[in-house]
């Protein structure tokens, strides 16, 4: 609980209308966008100034409590979810576009501004900002940052990360520093900024982010093709690469998927088939043709047995629909929907599929499963209810044996949801503990008094030391931050 | 007088968590909601305020903490219910396909079981839906009051008297908000049945309408003479009343029941292709009909039947051969889609492909077209200022088209938009697809 008078403080700086802490306004910021996980904060602050998210982390530091900077909230690893003791810091209406710089190619915003909103902004001065997360109507810039969110465009033209030039942080400590900048070079002490992409609102607050934009793509061709089994599928998204075409789109679906995706749009998919690529080449209308063509011939090889290919904007949204809907038509299936992202490395997706199925058939769950073909990315879709618990906890064991998997074959337990709050007790097994421990001691260098959304990605309340737990509660709690594992 | 809200709360009744009694929201609904936040950008409310519990997941999550036991009906929960456009906008966007608007009207309908309301909200609802517009007779004696009052000039006299800031500080403006009363109501210009000339191809009902009748009644008559046009037999029961949808958004499903049943006996009686209509409202509350019977062991089935007829007029001409006018039709025109038929009834692309086959017409797609204009229902009368703010919003779009037209398919949206054209100089012309329509086929001869 943090303390009356200590609230009254927080208040103070906001000024009454950013700062709220009515029972409902605190149930609706109990989620993000993962399921399963709530807490309640104490309250929730609207900063208006970078002065004022210093001064409650100063106070943050001096009253012990925490802080949990907030995008939208649809975090899907419970980046933005309150911890005990804390505060919401929402950053939503930081959503301003401050400069667009067309001779150096860089924008300026705000934390808060939305992904899709910054697409329309540049493209319409023929500019581009790729990352293109599915859920980019409603993510920040700032959640997208703090995630290092990926997208459908990952494969050619990378993600977050390879297009943030700088930032302005504020500190745990409350200091404000402006890290990076418009030169395309700079190797001026150590790459600061880099190191805050990623960090899930660990290490920092964004109140500035500075963006590298390329020029649009002039045009682009998009094509669905079909296939009997994943194995030719896979086979001819590794031969395009071999051929050395990059398509900026390659993604594909199961057949669990083609079949709610059919149900849900009716776009006329044929029920027959394995898996389904969406594959979109971009660039100059010489190479755009070349490259299609190209693309086609493989997709023949490789016993693709339908191919539609789009003729005009309209039709190429359309095909596009079937990827874009692959989400909304699992979601239906099921009051449930858990949504993971294990990735491996491009040439083992349809060994890893074929696991998932089997673990699927053992565990008695339904899985869908679509993704990011290009970059090994999948989305294995459990479509359940949480009101079943047994099935749930089917569920989970069966989610714990893909991330064995998955490291296994050399891959990660996230691809770019974020370990947060969901993924933390798989961290250790991926990335081993001398590398966590390396994480908590940068963390604890930073945020000695672990002030910023504190227990996310790991704990940081060192194994068992100071006094013991000792009733059975407090024993509970400790199990559940996984410090006896 | 007493205005009594009855309701059939008993000791036995159902109870789930802090709701209880009849039309309690559906449990399903609320756990199908992920929480994912894609409604987020599309709801007017959330834009707003920038706050959570303005949005459809912050607001599904406070009905779940309501039917979970861990919240009260509180104030704050009642101000948002209410805050609400039930625009369905998030409907669209769901990709779970959760069924908000069923969960905020029954949310509201406990809120009016409870006689939670504001005095002066209870009021006005109580005059206008409980009693006013669910009687024909007491809807025609009041807009008969209502027109004499307009047209003599008692208005500015009662305006500079402030007796209607009992209601609001703000019901001086909120009478240009009203629609004009039209000095014939539509019952008096379409008879009962109508013919078509030659042979008829199809026999279709017409909903006239409760506000449709009064204020809106040349559109009425332009929709039964496009109807007339495509070679249907119109028949418009004298017997009907107002469909209950108003009542319904406001939580009084009691009323709305009472005016289904009354409909379904009365469009019963014909054997029918179709009921046309011409107010998305109306059409998406008498689809509707099924579900809001369904425990109606008498009328539950009839009123599935009759929901599978119900055709707004776009969707009833794409069905059927719509007669297309033969002469030019030179105007630049833009379609507003109103949330009721694009989001409750998923009709968006029909009344753009009749437009766009209307020879001479200049389509131009009008930006943010199925954002709501703010009008909703009576949520331009409970909260007029955010009710601006929207319109505004649409205007501003409005504007950018550059267009002379503005077709919008309810009576709601016209108002709301002929007064936000006056209100923010807009010099543009705000008519139903049907008027367009009749005076393409005018143009003819
Ligand atoms: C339907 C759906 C589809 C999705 N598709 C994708 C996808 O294709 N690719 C992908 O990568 N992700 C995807 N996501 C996940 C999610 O949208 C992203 O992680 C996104 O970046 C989160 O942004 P947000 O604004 O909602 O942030 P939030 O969820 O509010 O927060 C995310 C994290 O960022 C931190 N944070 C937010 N703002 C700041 C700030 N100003 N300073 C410091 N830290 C901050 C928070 O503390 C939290 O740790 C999807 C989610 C959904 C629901
Ligand atoms: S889009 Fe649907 S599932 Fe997602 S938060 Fe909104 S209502 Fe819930
Ligand atoms: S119905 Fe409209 S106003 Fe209400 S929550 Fe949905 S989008 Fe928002």
């Amino acid at each position: 609980m943090i303390s009356s008078s200590v609230l009254k403080k927080i208040s103070s700086i906001v000024g009454k209308p950013n700062y709220l802490d009515s029972q409902e306004d605190k149930i609706v910021y109990s989620y993000d966008g993962t399921q399963l996980l709530k807490q309640l904060p104490e309250a929730i602050v609207i900063p208006q100034s970078k002065e004022q998210i210093s001064q409650i982390l100063k106070l943050a530091n001096e009253e012990s409590f925490a802080v949990v900077p907030r995008g939208s909230g649809s975090g899907l690893s419970g980046g933005s979810i309150p911890v005990e003791n804390s505060i919401v810091m929402l950053m939503t209406q930081w959503n301003k576009i401050l400069e667009i710089d067309s001779e150096n190619l860089t924008v300026l915003v705000e934390p808060g501004v939305i992904t899709s909103q910054l697409h329309s902004a540049v493209e319409k001065i023929g500019l581009f900002y790729p990352p293109d997360p599915g859920s980019m109507n409603i993510c920040t810039l700032g959640g997208n940052v703090a995630e290092n969110s990926g997208g459908l465009r990952g494969l050619k033209y990378g993600v977050t990360k390879n297009y943030v030039l700088g930032m302005e942080v504020a500190l745990p400590s409350g200091e404000i520093i402006f890290s990076g900048g418009k030169s395309v070079k700079d190797v001026a002490g150590y790459n600061l900024k880099d190191f805050f992409i990623g960090s899930e609102g660990t290490l920092g607050v964004f109140t500035k982010i500075l963006l590298k934009l390329i020029p649009k793509p002039e045009t682009s061709k998009t094509m669905l093709a079909f296939f009997q089994s994943r194995h030719d599928a896979a086979e001819t998204v590794s031969e395009i690469i071999a051929a050395h075409i990059i398509p900026a789109t390659v993604e594909f679906l199961d057949r669990t998927t083609i079949k709610c995706v059919e149900e849900y749009t009716h776009l006329g998919l044929p029920l027959d088939v394995e898996s389904l690529l969406l594959i979109e080449v971009d660039g100059r209308p010489s190479i755009v043709e070349e490259d299609a063509i190209k693309v086609v011939e493989l997709c023949k090889k490789h016993k693709c047995t339908d191919l539609k290919i789009a003729q005009s904007e309209t039709e190429a949204l359309k095909l596009k629909t079937a990827r874009r809907s692959a989400f909304s038509a699992l979601a239906r299936v099921r009051p449930t929907t858990i949504l993971e992202d294990v990735t491996v490395p491009r040439s083992e997706i349809a060994p890893m599929l074929e696991r998932i199925d089997t673990i699927a058939r053992n565990h008695n769950v339904t899985f869908g499963n679509f993704g990011h073909a290009g970059d090994g990315n999948l989305h294995p879709t459990c479509l359940t209810d949480e009101r079943d618990k047994n099935e749930i906890h089917r569920a989970e064991a069966a989610f714990e044996q893909i991330f064995d998997e998955s490291i296994k074959f050399g891959g990660t337990i996230t691809g770019e949801h974020g370990t947060g709050l969901a993924k933390k007790k798989f961290l250790e097994k991926l990335a081993g503990a001398p590398a966590v421990e390396m994480m908590r001691s940068i963390k604890l260098a930073i945020d000695p008094n672990a002030v910023l959304n504190p227990g996310k990605i790991f704990s940081v309340k060192p194994r068992c030391e100071g006094t013991l737990p000792r009733s059975r509660e407090e024993i509970k709690k400790f199990e559940e931050l996984g410090v006896f594992t | 007088m007493s205005f009594e809200i009855s309701s059939n709360i008993t000791e036995q009744s159902p109870k789930l968590g802090g709701f209880a009694g009849v039309d309690i929201p559906n449990y399903d609904f609320i756990t199908n909601c992920m929480h994912c936040g894609l409604c987020l950008p599309t709801c007017p409310t959330y834009s707003l305020t920038g706050l959570e519990r303005s949005s459809p997941r912050g607001r599904i999550r406070l009905i779940k903490s309501v039917a979970d036991g861990e919240l009260e009906m509180t104030q704050t929960f009642i101000d948002e219910m209410n805050f609400c456009l039930d625009c369905q906008a998030c409907e669209t966007a769901c990709p779970a396909g959760v069924k908000y608007g069923a969960l905020v009207e029954a949310a509201r309908a406990q809120i009016f079981q409870k006689r939670v309301l504001p005095l002066k909200e209870r009021l006005l609802k109580w005059i206008f839906l409980k009693n006013v517009l669910s009687s024909k007779w007491k809807l025609k004696l009041t807009a008969g009051l209502f027109r004499i009052y307009q047209q003599w000039g008692i208005e500015s006299v009662i305006k500079k008297s402030g007796v209607l800031k009992i209601f609001s500080s703000k019901l001086n403006d909120l009478q240009a908000l009203a629609p004009r009363i039209d000095t014939q109501y539509s019952d008096k210009i379409i008879p009962e049945i109508l013919k078509p000339q030659g042979t008829a191809k199809y026999r279709v009902g017409f909903l006239s309408g409760c506000l449709m009748n009064v204020a809106f009644a040349g559109i009425n008559k332009d929709t039964v003479d496009v109807l007339l046009h495509n070679g249907c037999e119109v028949i418009t029961p004298r017997e009907q009343e107002c469909c209950g949808s108003l009542q319904a958004h406001s939580g009084d499903f009691e009323t709305a029941r009472r005016l289904a049943r009354h409909n379904i006996e009365v469009f019963s009686k014909y054997e029918l292709d179709a009921i046309v209509m011409n107010s998305a409202g109306c059409g998406a509350f008498m689809k509707e009909y099924g579900h809001y019977l369904n425990d109606d062991a008498m009328y539950a089935e009839k009123a599935r039947i009759l929901s599978t007829k119900i055709k707004d007029i776009s969707e009833f001409l794409i069905g059927i051969e719509f007669r297309i006018p033969t002469t030019q039709f030179n105007k630049r025109v833009a379609y507003h889609d109103a949330c009721h038929l694009a989001h409750a009834q998923k009709i968006s692309t029909e009344p753009r492909i009749l437009l766009a086959m209307i020879p001479g017409i200049d389509l131009v797609e009008l930006p943010e077209a199925s954002w709501c204009c703010g009008s909703a229902g009576i949520y331009n009368v409970v909260h007029y200022d955010d009710s601006m703010k929207l319109l505004e919003r649409k205007m501003d779009n409005v504007k950018s088209t550059e267009a002379e037209i503005i077709v919008a398919n309810n009576p709601g949206c016209l108002g709301q938009m002929q007064y936000g054209a006056n209100k923010f100089d807009v010099d543009v012309e705000i008519i139903h697809f049907s008027t367009l329509l009749k005076r393409a086929y005018r143009l003819e001869n």
